[in-house]
């Protein structure tokens, strides 16, 4: 399914295409990039992308975007997800970028944009604690102020690669008194601060992509601030918007399905009765994805002509997570009992794995996709914000 | 339809839950996982001590007699601790084809030393593309002199690494998927021209590829029986891995249940909120429907039903899907703690999507179950 474009877009579309297949990084190209890549791999397309001035499209044109259009975000969008390639750490590009251009200072929007550009900085989001997961206006990190510096003491979780970051953004507690939501600041504290300690967290597929993050008694310079004091949680919530919208995920849904087609062509004679439960099923998803991606172009198209879609964005981050679930969990049954075989972490060609290439990471996909439905607001939580928020119940 | 347990059964039950919750805890699970062998032999010696290892096996084979309702008993409690140590290959699945086909020398050779801890079996059914199919069987096994020369390859066999024994269904007759062609073969696990590729399987066990080139094995049973035999073998296997599977889900119950009444979200325990209040009791709706299940199969084992099949492959399925369920939303109820290694509730996943696989699939026993059927 396609937007009707015009010819200027329709170019533009045909541009970024020739674009990913002449310059998207071979080497980036393995079995599971999310992770197999050291930080050194995930940066080579980050770089091609900051040279061609296309790394950040959601960012005005006077701080580095490209000044696209919202159409053209969305087809640019499009074609990095349905070719595979690996998009650029959102936690810099997609979420502290935009906190920093729009409730920064100019003296930090000089300092941080240009190394978020250039793949100089690598961030991550200091947001979960311990007890602060799906209610986030709980967090317990502290930030007392003495003299030009806060002091804070917490500790933050689910850090994802954090193991790489040179920055951390937080949300901290600076006044204890007020209301949840009302005592919250947005500090952003260099990594390499005596005091921050990073621990990681093996997930259960094996891989290390989340930390703990310890913070004791960290001095952080008061020109970190973002924004006012105690402001804090506005600025959250405006890049937890940003999250959600592009969770919708249909050009990877889609080249996991074509996968999936693969291997049950490959493994399954058709004249196996299960064959025919498989094809049923690989059917009745790629309905929900051609209902979610037909959604996602009203959306897109309205969005064009200046319509919020507001909180309904919820929509795309529960349907879209459900749906790779979906599809990761017949994938792992297609190989049949090859799907009893994980690979070892950190992969290493020297592990033997049986089977052929293309199961060798659907158990881990497999386990890896329950967190979907778990990150980013879970899928409890996007549920009562459409029944608040857009039903009004 | 109740199981009103005996005097002995309750008392194998008693001492079992006690040996593991004293040895058997979490940590010392995970220490046995990640160790180099991956399985505790001492662990092993000790469950003989108990006399678990001979429970099943009749007495006239030297074993307890308890029959499937034994293996019930402790599969559920092995499920419970996450049990590593290759109790379904050895006992239920080695031990149940000796008893069922070996001659009277082959059960006076091997029983004892499976009883007594002294020797680990694994079962080498699986080929590439044969996906559950029993008699998809292109190993051959050529006659030469008194003993069988057997050549092809085994895959995805659990445990392999671990055994000292192989039993391997070959083909000594027919073609492809010739059902009466397909023999089995007892097969020292060291002999020579056989080759093993081990990994890591998804539940912290080992598992091996096979390769044998002219190796020589000894027939167990007569020959043409293998397809019927492993068909038994999976109705008895089927029980075990159903009381493994409800063992887990009672764990991921009410571990899920407590986490519930003591985690904080909003101000409230996450467990006061309705949503999640329905989906705890559609999760012990699941359990308590798997449970029954589970039971009525093991007794209709227990009373050597003839024609089990359709019940076994229809409990495989339905206790499969709801152990998904139970799994599922374990992780889920647990937010991101539920995807971490350091907790058992990942572990507990793992293993029921492990048992989804083993000996067919949830969505292949319930199209079974519709085969089977003598009405349609």
């Amino acid at each position: 399914m396609e937007l009707a474009l015009s010819p200027e877009d329709a170019a533009f579309r045909d541009e970024v295409r020739a674009f990913i297949a002449d310059n998207y990084p071979a080497e980036m190209r393995v079995a599971n990039p999310e992770t197999d890549l050291s930080k050194e791999q995930m940066l080579l397309w980050h770089r091609i992308l900051y040279r061609k001035g296309w790394l950040a499209p959601l960012w005005p044109k006077e701080f580095g975007g490209p000044g696209w259009s919202i159409t053209r975000r969305f087809i640019f969008e499009q074609e990095t997800t349905r070719a595979g390639t690996m998009p650029p750490l959102a936690f810099s590009v997609t979420m502290v970028g935009p906190v920093i251009y729009t409730f920064g200072n100019d003296k930090q929007k000089q300092k941080f944009l240009p190394r978020i550009l250039s793949g100089e900085d690598w961030w991550c989001q200091g947001y979960s604690e311990p007890g602060s997961g799906s209610d986030l206006a709980t967090v317990r990190t502290k930030a007392v102020r003495d003299g030009d510096h806060y002091i804070v003491n917490g500790h933050k979780t689910w850090t994802t690669l954090a193991q790489h970051a040179d920055w951390i953004f937080c949300l901290v507690r600076t006044d204890p008194t007020a209301k949840p939501q009302s005592g919250i600041s947005f500090l952003l504290i260099d990594m390499k601060s005596p005091g921050v300690t990073v621990r990681p967290i093996i997930t259960i597929d094996g891989s290390h992509e989340v930390n703990d993050v310890f913070l004791e008694d960290v001095r952080v310079p008061v020109e970190n601030l973002i924004g006012e004091e105690n402001k804090g949680w506005t600025y959250a919530k405006f890049l937890l918007g940003n999250e959600r919208t592009s969770m919708a995920g249909i050009g990877r849904s889609t080249r996991y399905i074509d996968r999936l087609k693969k291997i049950v062509k490959a493994e399954i004679p058709a004249d196996d009765p299960a064959h025919l439960e498989f094809v049923k099923e690989i059917a009745r998803i790629e309905l929900d994805v051609l209902a979610l991606e037909a959604t996602e172009l009203r959306v897109v198209a309205q969005m064009a002509r200046g319509i919020d879609p507001g909180p309904a964005a919820s929509l795309f981050k529960i349907r879209g997570t459900e749906i790779f679930q979906n599809i990761t969990e017949p994938t792992h049954r297609a190989i049949g009992n090859y799907g009893l075989a994980i690979r070892e972490h950190p992969v290493s060609a020297n592990h033997f794995m049986p089977g052929r290439d293309y199961g060798h990471t659907a158990s881990e996909k497999y386990l890896n996709s329950r967190k979907l439905s778990i990150y980013g607001g879970s899928n409890e939580i996007q549920r009562n914000i459409i029944a608040k928020a857009v039903l009004g119940l | 339809m109740d199981i009103q347990f005996t005097e002995e059964q309750e008392l194998l039950r008693s001492s079992v839950q006690r040996l593991l919750r004293d040895q058997y805890g979490f940590d010392a699970r995970r220490k046995i996982v990640t160790s180099e062998e991956g399985w505790s032999r001492k662990q092993w010696r000790v469950f003989a001590k108990l006399g678990l290892l001979g429970a099943p096996f009749s007495e006239d084979a030297g074993g307890l007699g308890g029959g499937p309702l034994s293996t019930m008993v402790i599969m559920h409690e092995f499920g419970r601790r996450l049990v590593i140590e290759p109790f379904v290959e050895t006992v239920v699945l080695a031990g149940g084809l000796i008893e069922q086909l070996g001659s009277s020398d082959q059960k006076q050779y091997f029983v004892p030393d499976i009883i007594a801890g002294e020797k680990i079996w694994a079962l080498a059914w699986t080929e590439k593309g044969a996906r559950f199919d029993l008699a998809s069987v292109t190993t051959s096994a050529r006659r030469d002199g008194n003993d069988y020369v057997l050549s092809g390859e085994k895959t995805a066999v659990i445990a392999a690494p671990w055994a000292d024994y192989l039993i391997v269904s070959a083909r000594t007759s027919g073609h492809h998927h010739d059902r009466g062609g397909v023999s089995l073969f007892v097969v020292d696990r060291h002999a020579a021209n056989l080759d093993l590729q081990s990994f890591k399987t998804i539940d912290g066990r080992r598992a091996a590829e096979i390769s044998l080139r002219n190796v020589r094995a000894e027939l167990l049973g007569g020959e043409g029986e293998g397809v019927a035999a492993l068909e038994a073998c999976r109705d008895r296997v089927i029980g075990a891995l159903c009381a493994e599977a409800v063992g887990a889900m009672a764990e991921l119950n009410a571990t899920t249940l407590e986490y519930s009444k003591t985690r904080k979200q909003f101000g409230s325990t996450i467990g006061s909120f309705q949503v999640l209040q329905h989906r705890m009791v559609d999760m012990f709706i699941a359990h308590q429907e798997a449970l029954s299940l589970m039971q009525h199969l093991s007794l209709s084992l227990s009373a050597g039903e003839a024609e089990i099949s359709r019940l076994a492959s229809g409990a495989k399925s339905k206790i499969g899907y709801a152990g998904r369920f139970v799994a599922d939303q374990a992780v889920q109820l647990h937010g991101g703690m539920g995807m971490t290694d350091e907790l058992n509730i990942g572990h507990y996943f793992k293993r029921i999507s492990s048992i989804n696989i083993q000996f067919g699939d949830p969505a292949f026993h319930m199209l079974r179950f519709a085969q089977l059927d003598a009405a349609a």
